[in-house]
């Protein structure tokens, strides 16, 4: 006989894994996409190389 | 053990992702990210709409992480009133040790991260309000003077200034005086509530202004702390982020919130009773609106200032 899941601790059990491993998976997307804007914009108080050399 | 015997008492130790989510205070939490955002549009630079996003979302996590650690500290007194009793940990939905156990890591996580991603002023700001509403807030001064309301409105005003701190990396007159408005405001807006409903907060050991000294004194206040958020609403109206369309919001919502007051001061119990409490739920519902307004207002003016209108 198959066991089965179905009174509603192992939905709220359910619901924690999910949401937790939703989550994360955001929180490294936002990691990731924090870090390709900070590489791509230029440092504070650092003028353009083109400014630099003038 | 079995799983029905477990769930038929309430102490299961399987909390589900919307109870931790409800330790956070997600009402709470949307008043924090509001005024968050508004700190950081009006702000004169601008940052990268990722950064900005991080930094809300990370300021948000500090809020929602000191709402956790406030329900674990006051468990005890959150099981004595009615307002309370349906909270995770009253409700025996999660441990009081989970409750630290989130609190402390997500209180980590966010100062670190906002400092990653903004600046250290934002994630130092971060850490002082986290620190501010948890120990002097809610361990110390919460069950221990009538003035608690001032206190912890002053948690609730920090947000505005790290969203300013985000963008510009410091602290000056604008972010002050918006941490000012949210400051003076809170104990009006909650003082009016407090007037014309019957809190269990004495039971429980909590000193309000009511209890301790009287609902003549506490009118009283509402009416002093109505004058001084007049004065920095319209002071704010005369910064760099003020302009014509938020002083005209200033100038009418104070007018009406101090004419509110006035009429709350003037009023005596019996007075209020025999028409159910109405000038003072008058004046909470138009705290509700007052702040949101103002904010607004303030952000109404940095959205036309790119095209020459917003602004002195």
């Amino acid at each position: 006989m198959d066991i089965r899941a179905e009174h509603e601790i192992h939905q709220r059990r359910l619901s924690r894994n999910v949401g937790l491993g939703l989550v994360l998976v955001g929180f490294v997307a936002l990691v990731y996409f924090l870090t390709i804007a900070k590489v791509n914009s230029p440092a504070p108080n650092t003028l353009p190389a083109a400014e630099q050399s003038q | 053990m079995s799983d029905t015997s477990l769930h038929s008492n309430g102490q299961t130790g399987e909390a589900g992702f919307g109870d931790y989510y409800a330790l956070l205070k997600p009402r709470v939490m949307s008043l924090v990210v509001f005024t968050a955002v508004v700190g950081l549009v009006v702000a004169p630079v601008s940052v990268h709409p990722v950064v900005a996003l991080a930094s809300i979302l990370f300021i948000a996590l500090g809020g929602g992480a000191s709402g956790a650690l406030n329900m674990w500290w006051d468990a005890d007194i959150d099981r004595k009133m009615k307002r309370t009793l349906s909270r995770p940990i009253p409700s025996g939905k999660v441990t009081e040790g989970e409750a630290l156990g989130l609190g402390v890591a997500l209180s980590g996580i966010a100062v670190v991260m906002l400092a990653l991603a903004a600046n250290m002023m934002a994630g130092a700001l971060l850490a002082f309000t986290i620190f501010f509403y948890v120990v002097i807030y809610t361990m110390w001064l919460k069950r221990w003077t009538p003035q608690n309301i001032v206190i912890g409105g002053a948690a609730g005003a920090f947000p505005p200034m790290i969203g300013w701190a985000v963008a510009t990396g410091g602290i000056s007159i604008e972010s002050v005086l918006m941490f000012a408005l949210t400051f003076a405001w809170t104990p009006p807006h909650f003082w009016a509530l407090a007037l014309f409903t019957k809190g269990d907060y004495a039971n429980a050991g909590v000193p309000m202004l009511t209890v301790t000294h009287g609902r003549r004194a506490t009118r009283a206040h509402i009416l002093g702390y109505t004058f001084a958020l007049a004065a920095v609403a319209i002071a704010l109206g005369l910064t760099s982020i003020g302009g014509p369309v938020y002083m005209v919001v200033a100038v009418v919502l104070n007018a009406m919130f101090i004419k509110g007051a006035v009429n709350v001061w003037r009023r005596t119990d019996d007075d209020s009773d025999a028409d159910k409490h109405k000038a003072e739920r008058g004046l909470f519902k138009l705290s509700l609106a007052y702040l949101f307004l103002h904010y607004g207002a303030l952000l109404v003016e940095a959205t036309l200032k790119p095209y020459g209108l917003g602004g002195w």
